[in-house]
């Protein structure tokens, strides 16, 4: 490979180049191809990332309300000590987004982990089981949202009836104030499961098989073999899972706002801080403050990302 | 995998067979098991949605015709002829197929840059893009679009859409060009094509599966994207998912039109994804078993 290396270079690709393409434009297209096919891209992002960004950082430092071409007022950190003083609506809702995303990342790695177990090895009618995991993932959020609002409507929905049978007593699931946020978790957890299954899945098959069949030979039954080879060697792609997920799961919105509305319903008991930035942006034109909120949700963010980057990284050793 | 090594050892016969362990037969029913109530619990609530689209208000209400009532398409007509939705799924067609087109061509060129270059600190700033709440983008483009008069305009909504197309797009084909081998390039270029043109001629059809991979995906992601149509639509390129938001906010719930109505949204792209099944799984766990 080291042979063929020097006619990538751009030098020697210019004295025989313009011969052959012809224009200059050629040339110079080719010298600077890395510029040239990352950079549309790139802008296009940018543009459309670090200048919301900046204003919303901007905004967060104003008293900016009613309507964004209202004059506004520089009133420094003013919404950020409001907004960590606040434990009406910012503290539960920062309770709630990190409960809703543990548990159901809880639920989806560990019910992931046992299903993609149970499809490792080929058997008969693998397609029709793939078929059902595929489903849940590629269907419309909102649409799913109005789905289980019929399944879980206390008088006449199906789960009050499946309870029933088993002689359990209807439970107001959405409507209730204590179970609604359970039920959107469970929500998440049917429709997302899926996904961890597949990223879990493509793990397991992508093992070499050599150490689970000495440990084997070894002796080991199929649960030591599962919590002291398997799963340290699957580490690595239960991070990633837990990492793609989870970055989705901290900003939901889609479903607690179909099935709850406006500010999480009326007690806010689904009320993230994504449905409570978007209800202070788009329903009580609060801008200062919910840029505030989205600045700190931000950080929340990227802080989780990075403490399971760092026990990636641990872990990969 | 195992049988291409050409180690020595004899545990890759596949010896284990011999001694069946006592458990086998029992895991092996268990696993019929565990595998049907998945699939229950998977399908049944799609299944319940569909069969509350085929029934009459007054039978949904009736927990005694769960199962057996006689089906009618009346809310199906209602909701495709009254409520116009035969628009919104054109809609939504149109800005996830611009919006998928348009991020291809920017992403693919890009992608192939990042990998081949490994552009790591570029590739981290498109990446961010999946990061950020959408509400905080929200709140800007809302302000200069609505100075511009464009909200409410194809145009804007398909660029928000490129907003969550395009970083998706750029992460599945980095991984996918990260697979490729470099060394057929290189010897299309010393066979004298210019770089680039390896990229045309060689590369890209090449890498055909994975643009099939990547768009398919952003397809299903724009056609699924209730937040920024949300704001961002108007009354004339309403989306489906706003669509079906808005059927609720009338004063008392019409359950059978409100399922029709789910039903008409989900069920192009599952047909969409049975089709292309391989081509989503590949794509979903694009990149995440690399160390």
């Amino acid at each position: 490979m080291s042979v063929l290396n020097p006619p990538r270079s751009a030098g020697t690709r210019r004295t025989g180049g313009p011969a052959r393409s012809g224009g200059s434009f050629s040339a110079w297209a080719n010298r600077h191809r890395k510029w040239l096919f990352a950079a549309p891209a790139m802008i296009f992002v940018g543009v459309l990332i670090v200048f919301p960004l900046a204003w919303t950082l901007y905004l967060s430092l104003t008293d900016s309300q009613g309507s964004v071409r209202a004059a506004t007022e520089f009133i420094g950190l003013q919404n950020y000590l409001t907004v960590l003083s606040d434990t009406e609506r910012f503290w539960p809702a920062v309770g709630r987004t990190l409960s809703f995303t543990g548990v159901a990342l809880a639920f989806e790695v560990v019910l992931g982990m046992g299903v993609a177990l149970l499809l490792w090895r080929p058997f008969r009618g693998e397609k029709w089981v793939r078929v059902a995991i595929l489903l849940p993932l590629v269907a419309t959020p909102v649409a799913v949202g109005m789905m289980w609002r019929l399944i879980f409507d206390p008088n006449i929905g199906f789960a009050n009836q499946l309870l029933g049978m088993v002689g359990i007593p209807p439970q107001p699931w959405l409507s209730g104030q204590d179970t609604a946020l359970g039920t959107t978790i469970f929500m998440d957890v049917w429709q997302w499961t899926p996904m961890v299954v597949l990223i879990l899945l493509a793990g397991l098959t992508s093992l070499s098989d050599e150490p689970d069949e000495a440990a084997r030979v070894d002796g080991a039954n199929a649960f030591q073999r599962f919590f002291y080879i398997t799963l340290p060697l699957m580490m690595p792609t239960v991070i990633v899972a837990i990492l793609l997920r989870g970055i989705d799961a901290l900003k939901t919105f889609d479903i607690l706002y179909a099935t709850k509305g406006k500010g999480g319903g009326s007690f806010h008991e689904v009320e993230t801080l994504n449905v409570y930035a978007y209800g202070l942006s788009f329903d009580y034109n609060q801008y200062g403050l919910s840029s505030a909120v989205l600045i700190l949700f931000f950080m929340i963010i990227i802080g989780s990302m990075w403490l399971l980057t760092m026990r990636k990284k641990a872990v990969s050793k | 995998m195992t049988v291409m090594t050409d180690s020595p050892a004899p545990t890759t016969n596949r010896a284990p067979r011999r001694r069946k362990p006592l458990g086998t037969r029992a895991y092996k029913v268990f696993r019929v098991v565990a595998l049907i109530v998945v699939v229950l619990f998977l399908l049944a609530p799609l299944f319940w949605m569909l069969l509350a689209s085929l029934k009459t208000n007054v039978d949904i209400y009736d927990t005694a015709k769960a199962l057996v009532f006689s089906p009618t398409f009346e809310n199906y007509a209602n909701v495709l002829q009254r409520n116009n939705y035969f628009v919104f799924v054109v809609n939504s067609f149109w800005v996830a197929f611009v919006s998928t087109a348009l991020s291809i061509v920017l992403g693919v060129p890009a992608a192939y840059a990042m990998s081949r270059f490994t552009m790591h600190r570029s590739a981290l700033v498109v990446l961010m893009a999946r990061v950020i709440p959408g509400v905080s983008l929200l709140v800007p483009w809302y302000y200069v679009f609505s100075n511009l008069r464009m909200v409410g305009k194809f145009e804007v909504l398909i660029l928000s859409h490129m907003f969550v197309a395009l970083p998706l797009i750029v992460y599945i084909m980095m991984s996918y060009f990260d697979s490729l081998p470099l060394e057929l390039e290189e010897s299309a270029e010393v066979d004298g094509l210019t770089p680039i043109g390896a990229f045309r001629l060689i590369t890209l059809p090449l890498a055909v599966s994975g643009i099939a991979t990547a768009g398919i995906l952003s397809f299903i992601f724009s056609w699924n994207n209730f937040m920024f149509a949300l704001v961002l639509s108007g009354a004339k390129t309403k989306t489906l998912p706003v669509a079906i938001f808005d059927f609720v906010s009338y004063a008392s719930i019409d359950w059978g039109g409100l399922m029709a109505a789910a039903t008409v949204v989900t069920i192009p792209i599952m047909i969409i994804a049975l089709f292309t099944q391989k081509y989503i799984v590949s794509g979903l766990t694009a990149g995440a078993t690399k160390g």
